[in-house]
């Protein structure tokens, strides 16, 4: 098992440098591919009017006059050591792991990360509780009462939540219960600046839910099925004939089962929502990384898009990782396997 | 049992759920600490040009917010109109518009300077008299060194490259890629800066310049000192001359300012500063509907853009009558305009470009912003709302509204395209207006035989590597090009240098003159600059609109205007000539 799990850390760390390369070639390579040289991809960061040389200038600031492996060697070694950067009067020690600095704010990207990462994980990790719960719990009741009133109407609620889009229910959420109602905290509210915890799951409420809304409505719908088809397998007939009771048979034989397609969807979506839960933090104003990721992407600012990906990057294949183990406890099968 | 255990997860869930609301209450009203309904009866455009609820009490917090993160506070390194309107509650530049309404706040007054510049040498010299008093916010003096260090160092577009680069363009033998962080004793600005005492500071030029009272009250003259400054993080604390200082600061979420208690209203007779709220609080990176309807609840006081609400929101207020009556339209010095490319054939031809300006829609044009509502159909370049523009309309937009064929038709001729000719036409790729005036135009000029093919670009790009690189544009036979030009500030100077000289055209990219260029208006514009009675100059500036329109060089659009909205917890509130949003320095909060 150690020693699996040593290949797999390994694995993740070539993984991830394999992203940098790959990401770093988008943003620097392929443009010199296209013709752009050093001065055009600087034009990009200086202010209206500036001339030739103050174009230039600003390229060999920011390093794009270097031959690409000297930046990429840069870049790696700034995330490995750190690295140095000139602001003006000074220069300033961006210790590792250093993304490298903003070419427009002028910060260094690793801290901005940092100081986002909570606010994604407060959201993703309440939503995904949420999803979870409501939308096994929605895919059980629904396939032990098929063809109910009950089952098609959680199954035509979780069509609606699939169909609907977040910045559609999120702004109508908003609407409704933070603006009409005053019921929940309006938009933009940092839930990270609160110091009591029943402040910042107020504040994270209303995007939890919308967000929930969403993933639960498939999570439902894949519940269901998964528990239909195990339902009739052999085994769980053989459970019943053997006299369990039927929540036993439910719960440790039917569910357990149904559950391993969805660890590993649900190990994706929390991997990428870890990442930036793009749609949902623009709607409702929440400084987190899919914030982060708009913000530079609209900016192109390079450094930060880089830090971006490599943060997605790292959670996806970290929930990956966690799901492989988690496959072993969930499933007898792997484990002997 | 199974019932009981469902039951107790419903009662608690419901628990939980009324004890989040309860506490909800008090958490969802407004953070101003001052909210409260406004005296004064809301009405259309009650605040444009005029002051709605005028009030002189102090207090409250006036929470403003903002889609993205503009360039930068630091006044040395900003250029947006938004900043510039700003940043006046915490430097004070040597000059500044006054906060007052309609055109008088378009006209600069001293600030820090004790009276408007002197010019001598053909205004080739400008000298400036300090105010005495006038205290950073660590309550040391400000002297001419401070100014002189302030301008300096904002000519360093390697360390500070987002503000306008006027001062390298007209101070005297300034180096190339000059640096106050590698020239510390500044020698390399003696010959264009010189402070004889600490209360007077005078600027050499390279050329005549008469409106150099405008370059004063940029915010780069504000003054800074030199032993404080952190170049490119000195906008997480710029050292405060104004009514308020930096409070907190975070490049994510935002920034607060709280009153400055060095700041002394005595040494600040003119500039009409009320400093009214005790403080302020900025907030980054907020959606642009939630900003609308944050507004609309009364949860937010200011978008601070300035721009406009969003165009759903924008629908829904002119639907309500309740919700226009707190709403102006506001005019913007802006106009959305279509430069014609005269270095590609056929409109290199004047009559060529006079077909296409009379063959097209300007209704239509009109239409592509929103409507009236949107702005004003333009008849030349200069907006009504810039200091001793003229309004003519020499080819009959008014009138026909939606072209004139036959003169389209009787132009072609003259130019010798008789059945019309094909051409490109660009906008940038995610502006949908600017789409939409490019179809419209498409149709309309389709009528006379002019056909148009759409080559749209990123607006990331569009002036530095596409619309604004000659070559390019050239290459790629980009004719006719949809643009949107702002004035730095509202007078000619301000609004058309930029975009009709055509001197500042550069090989390189980046332009904001996309392909005008007429000898005499080059001469005209030289005149303009060194004429220092104010009225010939002006005179000057229309006689350049009238050169450029005569040349048929471009097809104005409209003359922009933005729908603002007023919650009702705002006092003091009115838009001017100066800053064509409300005014910054002036608004306030209604008290209880």
């Amino acid at each position: 098992m150690l020693a699996y799990l040593i290949r797999r850390l390994i694995g993740a760390v070539v993984l991830l440098f394999i992203v940098t390369a790959v990401t770093f070639s988008i943003f620097f390579l392929v443009p010199r591919l296209g013709g752009a040289t050093a001065d055009d991809l600087a034009s990009r960061y200086v202010g209206r009017s500036v001339g030739k040389e103050q174009i230039h200038q600003t390229a060999e600031r920011l390093g794009f006059t270097d031959p690409l492996y000297v930046q990429y060697g840069r870049f790696v070694k700034g995330l490995v050591v750190g690295t140095d950067y000139n602001y003006g009067p000074s220069t300033e020690h961006c210790p590792p792991p250093c993304f490298g600095y903003s070419f427009l704010t002028q910060q260094p990207v690793w801290p901005d990360l940092v100081s986002r990462i909570p606010v994604t994980a407060s959201l993703a990790g309440g939503a995904a509780f949420i999803w979870l719960v409501t939308g096994v719990g929605t895919g059980v009741i629904s396939a032990l009462r098929r063809g109910s009133v009950l089952d098609r109407s959680m199954m035509s609620v979780a069509l609606a939540g699939v169909s609907l889009p977040i910045f559609f229910t999120g702004l109508l959420a908003l609407s409704i219960f933070s603006y009409g109602l005053g019921w929940t905290a309006q938009g933009g509210t940092n839930p990270m600046d609160e110091t009591n915890p029943i402040w910042w799951a107020y504040d994270l409420i209303l995007p939890w839910t919308t967000l929930a809304f969403l993933y639960a409505a498939a999570y439902a719908r894949l519940t269901r099925a998964g528990m239909l088809e195990t339902m009739n397998d052999d085994y769980v007939r053989t459970a019943r004939a053997k006299g369990l009771t039927e929540r036993d048979v439910v719960l440790r034989h039917g569910l357990r089962s149904a559950l391993t397609p969805i660890l590993t969807i649900f190990g994706l979506d929390l991997g990428l929502l870890m990442g930036g839960a793009i749609l949902t933090e623009t709607t409702f104003s929440l400084p987190g990384i899919g914030q982060y990721a708009v913000i530079a992407l609209r900016a192109n600012d390079l450094p930060k898009v880089l830090g971006v990906t490599l943060v997605a990057a790292f959670f996806i294949v970290l929930a990956n990782l966690v799901v492989d183990l988690l496959y072993a406890v969930v499933d007898p099968r792997v484990r002997i396997s | 049992m199974r019932w009981n255990r469902i039951t107790t997860v419903t009662a608690v869930s419901a628990a939980v759920a009324l004890s989040l609301v309860a506490c909800g209450g008090p958490k969802a009203t407004p953070g101003g600490g001052s909210s409260g309904g406004s005296s004064a009866k809301a009405e259309f455009n009650a605040a444009v040009g005029k002051n709605f609820n005028p009030s002189d009490k102090k207090g409250g917090t006036l929470r403003m917010a903002i889609t993205e993160q503009w360039d930068s506070t630091d006044p040395g390194d900003t250029y947006y109109g938004l900043s510039w309107n700003l940043v006046r509650n915490y430097v004070r530049p040597l000059m500044t518009f006054k906060a007052v309404p309609g055109a008088e706040g378009a006209k600069p007054v001293p600030d820090l300077a004790e009276a408007p510049g002197v010019p001598s040498d053909n205004a080739k010299t400008w000298t400036y008299k300090l105010r005495k008093g006038v205290k950073f916010e660590d309550g040391t003096p400000v002297t001419s060194k401070d100014v002189k260090y302030a301008v300096a160092r904002s000519l360093d577009k390697a360390t500070l490259p987002n503000g306008p680069t006027y001062f390298n363009d007209f101070l005297l033998d300034v180096p190339k890629g000059y640096s106050v962080y590698k020239d510390k004793t500044l020698a390399g600005v003696a010959k264009a800066i010189e402070t004889p005492d600490d209360q007077t500071i005078v600027f050499h030029l390279n050329k005549p310049f008469a409106s150099f009272d405008y370059f004063a009250q940029l915010p780069s003259t504000a003054p800074v000192p030199q032993a404080k400054d952190t170049g490119a993080k000195y906008k997480e604390h710029p050292i405060a001359t104004g009514p308020y200082k930096f409070g907190t600061y975070d490049s994510n979420k935002g920034f607060d300012l709280v009153r400055n208690d060095q700041y002394d209203p005595a040494t600040d007779p003119d500039s009409g500063r009320k400093a009214l709220p005790d403080k302020i609080t900025i907030a980054y990176n907020v959606d642009g509907t939630d900003i609308d309807n944050r507004l609309l609840a009364g949860d937010l006081d200011v978008d601070l853009a300035g721009t406009g609400v969003q165009p759903e929101t924008q629908a829904k207020i002119l639907a309500d009558p309740n919700l226009k009556a707190h709403a102006d339209n506001v005019p913007a010095p802006r106009l959305n305009w279509t430069v014609l490319n005269s270095q590609v054939p056929p409109l290199d031809n004047v009559h060529c470009r006079k077909a296409v300006l009379y063959a097209a829609d300007h209704e239509g044009y009109q239409r592509a912003y929103g409507g009236p509502i949107g702005g004003d159909i333009a008849t030349n370049l200069m907006p009504p709302g810039v200091t001793g523009a003229e309004s003519f309309d020499d080819y009959g937009f008014l009138t026909d509204k939606n072209g004139n064929v036959d003169k389209a038709k009787d132009e072609l001729k003259q130019c010798g395209q008789p059945n019309g000719f094909a051409i490109n036409i660009t906008y940038r790729t995610d502006r949908a207006k600017e789409k939409a005036v490019a179809e419209t135009l498409q149709q309309s000029l389709k009528r006379v035989g002019i056909n148009l093919t759409t080559k749209p670009y990123p607006t990331g790009d569009y002036t530095k590597l596409y619309a604004g690189k000659p070559d390019f544009a050239k290459a790629n036979r980009l004719g006719l090009i949809v643009y949107s030009w702002g004035a730095d500030w509202n007078d000619g100077f301000g609004f058309l240098s930029q975009i009709v000289d055509s001197r500042v055209i550069r090989d390189t990219g980046g332009n904001t003159n996309l392909g005008i260029r007429i000898p005499e208006v080059d001469k005209l514009i030289d005149q303009a600059m060194s004429t220092t009675d104010e009225t010939a100059r002006n005179k000057l500036w229309v006689d350049v609109d009238k050169k450029v329109m005569e040349q048929a060089a471009a097809l104005p659009g409209i003359w922009a205007k933005g729908l603002l909205y007023r919650p009702d917890t705002l006092a003091n509130v009115f838009s001017n000539d100066g800053q064509n949003m409300y005014d910054y320095a002036a608004i306030g909060l209604a008290q209880k």
